[in-house]
């Protein structure tokens, strides 16, 4: 999901003073004034921590179990947190299993993003240092009590599969070791391995430890749980965002069988059943009518005109905010003639489109709250809910389950959908559990899309070719504007990929400024965020201008990343297009290069038009994500970011007629099927450097690589996504 | 409306309104959590089940259009089906919430095509859509759950013969 943010913002954002008036008020006093944010979303919360810390269980049987702060949604995270620990451990592969933590941000908050949550593709690196600790630490105290027993030196133990051994041949596994091991004090200071003694981390051993019951239909996901006497709800949302109700009447709504109850909440109209169906049957015999006096009426096509006249200039309200300048671009604006390059892209809407529909299940008894689903960003969702029952964010339970993907969706500082089913739960009250529904239509048109958004990039090239001036504009919609994670300066959302550019890095003069206006659509990260758009802008830009130098597009890369000292970017080309070799006959070949998250990924990918419509077959992926904790869920990633990332070039666009979103199903928002899938070979660049991004990087890319094939086989550039248009 | 449906071989009890489709009736009346609600239009597939092998898609079956075929779901399949073995070694499963469907329908595949060339497997799984994208997986591990052949003796062979026994077209990539 989201930008790498800035700590101190974060440490600012969560909660806002308001909420901690709110919270300490509750309490009857200034008992949180003063406290860390981390207390404060942890206060009213209880979790035990054993023996080994709050990231390792042992079972009398020795068995391990690590929790995971984060949740498991696809990325394979579980698996690379769980070896982590193992490794430094040395515990039995074959027998770590894996628990997802409670909802305590003092225990469990991401230690890049400050507040317990999953996203900006930092499950792995943010976990690094606290679970090789972690494991280490309890791999001593093991070695501790064994050489108490043994009464023998430390130094002559050794460790493997969770058996100590020592010296004279004597062993012990985790179990017999294990009340001895619990009461060794945890050691101030531990040793880590020399990660060239891994026996686990980097192996094809990591393998998914949720496979299993993914397979079999085991898995729990919310829409899955069932509790007793639990109630089903869905809610009627207004047609167009902003939308209020007017007037309402449930007279037959609640003659359908099933039917509990019927009533207003902030953001539409909810029908409690006892069943998913009844509940659906109830919201379609509704009679509603909507306030839409604030709503937004304007169609994606008015919005994408502003975007374009606020980026041409002929908008003097907007505010601009530069995010790169050096020397003087004033001559370019007028510039002209063969060395000078101009275009504009255009890039739309974007649903997420997660197999698994939003939805949540909560109960509430007084300030007593429970929550169980696919909790994204467990801080965030404590905080909601807090806010809407009157108690202390800690004190929100949450049970976090596997959640049918997210690709950032679940991740939201509204928790819209988390507060629409506490506000629910509130009016059923006396804790009886309450599952809220949204079908695909409510989660398609509920927004939070990828912000539609424009690149108007002008480049003056130099006499060798090589970009002398670059002038870019962007027009895109905040996503951090008014959240508690906003921070200064321009929205880093809006612009990394091309802030930070090895491409500006290497061009004398750049003036680069973004502009975010006002829309009333709801915008959220989508897998990559910003480099969903900047990555294409940037490398589609990059074989324009190579065609018009006359050179090859992969020197012409290697030129600029000599030039701007990006090693990482020329090593993850240079592996891809060596492991790419020959062209399969028949096929043109589309390069792109991008970092994201801390790594950087390289596709060579072979596209040809079958029909007018591209069909992409082999792509080569190098990528640099550091140390390769798990190197089949990084190979995973790629085949999986990958084809999110063209199911959206390809056909992915949400449009909107007169405010309203025109599509609603899977039947007009086209996304990739296995006939359309490309064969992603993934290879990683050999790295010392902590691990970092996996799940995010892996998406910006392919967009770009098939525009180049197509520049390459057609010399037409794309200049507006998707490249397969719907009718509508 | 009480009727009786034979769900993976033993005959059920429920008591729903004619017209409700069969997804909500495993889900919420027998609590088979396994099927999956996706979109509710027959568009991704994550709903599929066998009715007498054929893969249908519960979210547009009435329980009316049932009568007394037989209905097979991931439960049925026991967990250590071959096909759902090849998912665990290919570690096919992402997010895993569309899997069901899928190896439904690859046991459906396989039942009819042991050996699937890469347009059999696209004609067969283009209606079953993945978002993480897990399609390359699923194609190695239906090419891998082929090449082990069909299960030998066990528990799953009525269920396999169910689907081998089955004709007529299907609605395999339905909603294209």
């Amino acid at each position: 999901m989201n930008a790498p943010v800035n700590p101190k913002d974060l440490a600012q954002a969560q909660p806002s003073r308001r909420d901690v008036v709110v919270a300490s008020a509750l309490v009857g006093g200034t008992l949180l004034v003063g406290c860390s944010p981390a207390d404060i979303m942890s206060a009213g919360s209880k979790v035990e921590v054993g023996a080994f810390g709050p990231f390792i269980k042992i079972a009398p049987d020795g068995a391990v179990t690590v929790i995971s702060k984060h949740i498991e949604f696809g990325q394979g995270n579980h698996a690379g947190l769980a070896a982590i620990v193992a490794e430094e451990l040395d515990a039995d592969w074959s027998k770590v299993q894996v628990e997802q933590a409670p909802a305590n941000a003092k225990l469990y908050a991401n230690g890049t993003l400050g507040a317990q949550l999953t996203g900006g593709s930092s499950a792995i690196s943010n976990s690094w240092d606290q679970l090789r600790k972690a494991g280490a630490g309890a791999r001593a105290m093991f070695v501790q009590a064994a050489a108490n027993r043994w009464n023998v030196a430390v130094g002559e133990i050794t460790v493997k599969d969770s058996v100590l051994t020592h010296t004279s041949g004597k062993t012990a596994g985790f179990g017999e070791l294990l009340a001895d091991a619990a009461k060794v004090p945890p050691p101030a200071d531990v040793r880590l391995k020399d990660p060239k003694t891994f026996t686990l981390i980097g192996t094809d051993r990591v393998r998914r430890k949720d496979a299993q019951i993914k397979s079999d239909g085991t898995a729990r996901y919310t829409q899955d749980v069932r509790l007793p006497d639990m109630l089903t709800a869905v809610v009627a949302h207004g047609p167009r965002f902003g939308a209020k109700v007017k007037s309402l009447d449930a007279t037959e709504a609640k003659k359908v069988p099933g039917v509990v109850d019927v009533f207003e909440i902030p953001t539409g109209v909810a029908v409690v059943a006892q069943t998913t169906y009844a509940a659906r049957m109830g919201r379609e015999a509704l009679k509603l009518e909507w306030d839409e006096d604030k709503a937004e009426k304007r169609g994606s096509a008015a919005i994408a005109q502003l975007f374009k006249d606020v980026a041409a200039g002929k908008n003097t309200e907007t505010k601009w905010d530069a995010f790169d300048q050096r020397g003087d671009a004033t001559a370019l604006a007028s510039a002209k003639g063969d060395r000078v390059f101009e275009t504009t892209y255009e890039f739309p809407y974007l649903a997420h489109a997660t197999m698994e529909p939003m939805n949540c299940v909560a109960a509430v008894d007084g300030s007593k709250v429970k929550l169980t689903f696919g909790s994204q960003g467990q801080t965030l969702d404590q905080l909601a809910a807090a806010k809407i029952v009157g108690c202390l964010p800690g004190s929100v339970e949450i049970e976090t389950l596997f959640a049918g993907g997210s690709f950032g969706r679940r991740a939201n500082f509204q928790s819209d959908y988390v507060a629409e089913c506490v506000h629910i739960a509130k009016k059923i009250g006396k804790g009886r559990p309450v599952k809220l529904v949204w079908t695909r239509e409510d989660d398609m048109r509920a927004g939070y899309f990828r912000p539609l958004t424009i690149h108007a990039v002008k480049v003056q090239l130099d006499k060798d070719g090589y970009p002398a001036a670059w002038r870019h504009r962007i027009v895109s919609q905040s996503i951090m504007k008014g959240s508690p994670m906003g921070g200064k300066g321009p929205d880093q959302t809006a612009i990394e990929g091309t802030a930070g550019s090895p491409y500006l890095k290497a061009t004398p003069i750049v003036d680069a400024q973004v502009a975010l206006p006002d829309v009333g659509v709801p915008v959220l990260w989508w897998r990559s965020v910003g480099a969903t758009h900047t990555a294409f802008a940037m490398e589609h830009t990059i074989d324009q201008l190579a065609a018009k130098a006359g050179k090859d597009p992969i020197e012409y890369r290697r030129a600029l990343y000599t030039k701007a000292g990006a090693d990482r970017h020329l090593a993850a080309l240079n592996l891809a297009v060596e492991k790419a070799s020959a062209p399969t006959v028949g096929w043109t070949r589309g390069v792109a290069v991008h970092e994201s998250f801390g790594s950087v990924v390289a596709q060579v990918a072979e596209v040809k038009l079958e029909d007018g419509v591209p069909r992409v077959g082999r792509v080569v992926t190098a990528i640099d994500c550091g140390v390769a904790v798990s190197p089949d869920q990084i190979a995973a990633q790629m085949e999986g970011g990958t084809c999110y990332g063209l199911s959206a070039a390809l056909f992915g666009e949400v449009t909107l007629t007169d405010g309203q979103v025109d599509q609603s199903n899977f039947d007009r928002y086209r996304v990739l099927r296995i006939n359309e899938a490309p064969m992603v070979e993934t290879n990683i660049v050999p790295s010392g450097n902590p691990p970092s991004g996996v799940g995010e990087p892996g998406t910006p890319v392919i967009g770009p690589a098939v525009a180049n094939a197509l520049f390459s086989l057609n010399k037409t550039a794309t200049t507006r996504l998707p490249f397969v248009r719907s009718e509508a | 409306m009480a009727v009786t449906l034979d769900i993976n071989g033993k005959p059920t009890a429920v008591q729903a309104a004619p017209e409700t489709p069969l997804l909500w009736v495993l889900r919420d009346e027998l609590g088979m959590t396994g099927t999956k609600f996706g979109c509710g239009m027959a568009q991704c597939g994550a709903c599929t089940v066998h009715l007498d092998g054929q893969p249908i898609r519960s979210c547009v079956t009435p329980i009316e259009a049932v009568g007394s075929a037989k209905i097979t779901t991931i439960e049925g399949l026991g967990g250590q089906h071959p096909v759902q073995q090849a998912w665990v070694r290919h570690d096919v499963p992402q997010c895993g919430y569309c899997q069901s469907g899928q190896i439904m329908s690859a046991c459906a595949l396989l039942a009819q095509k042991p050996k699937p060339s890469d347009e059999d497997i696209d004609n067969a799984m283009a209606g079953n859509i993945c978002r993480c994208g897990a399609y390359q997986r699923i194609r190695a591990a239906i090419k891998d759950a082929a090449d082990f052949g069909p299960p030998q003796g066990d528990k799953h062979a009525d269920i396999d013969e169910a689907i081998v026994a089955a004709s007529g077209a299907t609605n395999r990539g339905a909603g294209r």
